[in-house]
């Protein structure tokens, strides 16, 4: 559509940002307040941020949900790959209905039930519990997001490269990781990052799937929010949005650098 | 592909290499998504004990065909007779779906100009546009649920400024409604609404329209009978992509909603951490998923479809 935008389209796109940002961004100027009282603006101070550093159950918490968030989009991803592989380039095979259901269910299913099955099968497994039990089931639900991310990139590729590849001789296995995995790493990246911050940002699953010793960070911050405002809660929000923000910073520089670097491959060969 | 020839070596070797790409995460699926919701289903049919685990009847497989048997007589009903005739149930599932419904009509009201605006802004920016919205869907969820707090209490800022502004004179209860609730869900699922509207609305071909206003069409008409119908799967995919799980949404009316008028995500919640009434828990579950089965299966339906128009 070009024709360019008019002052209505410029206005929706501007109020719609800012409804977006506007809660985020008073978030932030308040976890820098020096009142204790959350309404009350009481000068410039970093002094929640010291507190926060001095909460060890917080920062036990943190530590908890940083490893299961990069062991979940782990496996994830990797999951999450082949999936979009199959779903891709199988072909037809019994079962692809069926097989593409599952993929796509987690996506919309309410995470209350998707929380309540889990830890009903680990209870009937009889199976102990914590880190590990919440680790599987984060997996499960954000594969399937990670699914769509790398199948999107698969679907808009070039294969006569593999193609040329294996007409050389090159067998479908080494193909895939010299040939196919460099081309699609982008999107596995950002598969992994999105598996990664769901899986750092997930209240119910975790509560239910989780046992007596692993607290994630979202449980603990639930527990303190619902006995009410605290300034360290706006200190901790303010430093995971800052970690998210560098992070996808950081990737989006990467992969316009990678881009970059093909496009001039691309005009030397 | 083809499929002629005899079956060399490693084209039988690639034919197992695919077997195993399949089955891997087909085993997953199966064991941590399709088992457990048999599971679920299968508790719904129990009844509670005060015991561990807290429902009979319990399968004992050493027990062979006779376990099997007295398994089976031992399934009831009960749950679901309970979740029928305890209006607290009835009512819980109708609130659901209205402020489901009134949170998705109103996200579509919002989400449609913005991703209009951003399918007609210069191609260079668009990128940076829908990053710019899918930003906050990355800053965690709970975070941007208590921002809302901050706003909205009673002492927040939003009384402030409308009492600055001599919109209103005292304060205003805006927590603990269902308005807290709505704005909250808007301001979440906002991402998952713009961007497949986004999807749709990008690659319109735009000759059409040149040919609408050709043929003397006006622009607003052109907007009605042109864009708004190719949009449609667009709106579809959004609108259940927010719809589904807003009606199973547990976080949101529990930090910012009252407690008189609970949603099932609560309901359900309560059931299992509270009463500790598993199989209740589990009964409210399948008939959530009953439920949302239709729109489940659009969904699903329509995601298929994008993959094979592609």
């Amino acid at each position: 559509m070009r024709k360019g935008p008019s002052d209505f389209n410029v206005t929706a796109v501007a109020l719609g940002l800012a409804f977006l940002y506007l809660p985020i961004a008073i978030l932030v100027i308040y976890s820098f307040n020096a009142s204790r009282l959350v309404t009350v603006w009481g000068g410039w101070s970093t002094r929640w941020y010291v507190a926060l550093l001095n909460d060890s159950a917080m920062l036990d918490a943190a530590w908890t949900s940083l490893r299961i968030a990069a062991l979940s989009a782990t496996g994830a991803t990797v999951l999450g790959t082949l999936i979009a592989v199959v779903l891709v380039r199988a072909g037809r095979f019994p079962g692809r209905t069926a097989f593409s259901a599952m993929v796509y269910a987690p996506l919309v299913m309410p995470e209350v039930i998707t929380g309540l099955s889990l830890l009903l099968l680990f209870v009937a497994l009889n199976v102990d519990r914590g880190f590990w039990t919440v680790t599987i089931a984060h997996t499960t639900v954000t594969l399937s997001f990670a699914t769509v991310v790398i199948q999107s990139r698969l679907l808009s590729f070039d294969r006569s490269l593999e193609e040329a590849a294996m007409d050389l001789g090159c067998p479908p296995l080494r193909t895939f990781f010299t040939v196919t995995l460099p081309l699609i790493f982008p999107a596995i990246a950002a598969g992994w990052m999105l598996a990664f911050t769901l899986s750092f940002d997930d209240l119910v699953i975790a509560s239910f799937s989780t046992g007596p010793g692993a607290t994630t960070l979202p449980m603990r911050i639930y527990s303190e929010v619902r006995l009410g405002v605290k300034p360290e809660i706006n200190a901790i929000c303010t430093l995971m949005i800052t970690v998210v923000a560098l992070g996808v910073v950081v990737a989006s520089l990467a992969s316009k650098r990678s881009a970059s670097a093909r496009e001039r491959q691309g005009a030397a060969g | 592909m083809s499929a002629t020839g005899n079956p060399s070596a490693p084209r039988r070797r690639s034919r197992w290499g695919r077997r195993i790409l399949i089955l891997v995460p087909a085993l997953w699926l199966i064991v941590f998504f399709v088992m457990p919701a048999l599971i679920v289903l299968k508790i719904s049919l129990s009844q509670t004990v005060i015991a561990q685990p807290p429902y009979i009847p319990v399968l004992d497989m050493s027990a062979g065909w006779q376990g099997l048997r007295d398994f089976v007589a031992g399934l009831s009903l009960d749950s679901y007779r309970m979740l029928g005739s305890d209006t607290l149930y009835v009512f819980s599932y109708l609130h659901s779906l209205v402020i489901a419904g009134l949170s998705t009509a109103i996200l579509l009201l919002i989400g449609y100009p913005m991703a209009y605006g951003i399918a007609r802004s210069p191609r260079r920016a668009q990128p940076i546009l829908v990053m710019a919205v899918f930003l906050p869907f990355l800053t965690a969820f709970l975070i941007r649920i208590y921002a809302w707090i901050n706003i909205l209490q009673r002492e927040g800022l939003l009384n402030d400024a409308l009492m600055a502004l001599g919109i209103i004179s005292e304060p205003v209860v805006w927590l603990s409604t269902d308005t807290a609730v709505v704005i909250g869900i808007v301001y979440s699922y906002l991402p998952f609404m713009v961007l497949p509207l986004y999807a749709s609305l990008e690659k319109m071909d735009e000759s059409l329209l040149e040919a609408a206003a050709d043929l003397g069409c006006p622009q607003w008409k052109a907007f009605w009978l042109v864009t708004v119908p190719l949009s449609a799967p667009g709106v579809m995919a959004g609108a259940l992509l927010c719809f589904i799980p807003i009606a199973g949404e547990f976080v949101i009316p529990d930090l910012l909603g009252g407690s008189s008028s609970l949603m099932i995500g609560q309901t359900l919640w309560t059931e299992f951490f509270q009463n500790r009434d598993w199989p209740v828990a589990s009964a409210v579950a399948i008939a959530l998923l009953a439920i949302l089965l239709v729109p489940i299966l659009i969904y699903q339906h329509l995601q298929m479809r994008a993959l094979r128009d592609r």
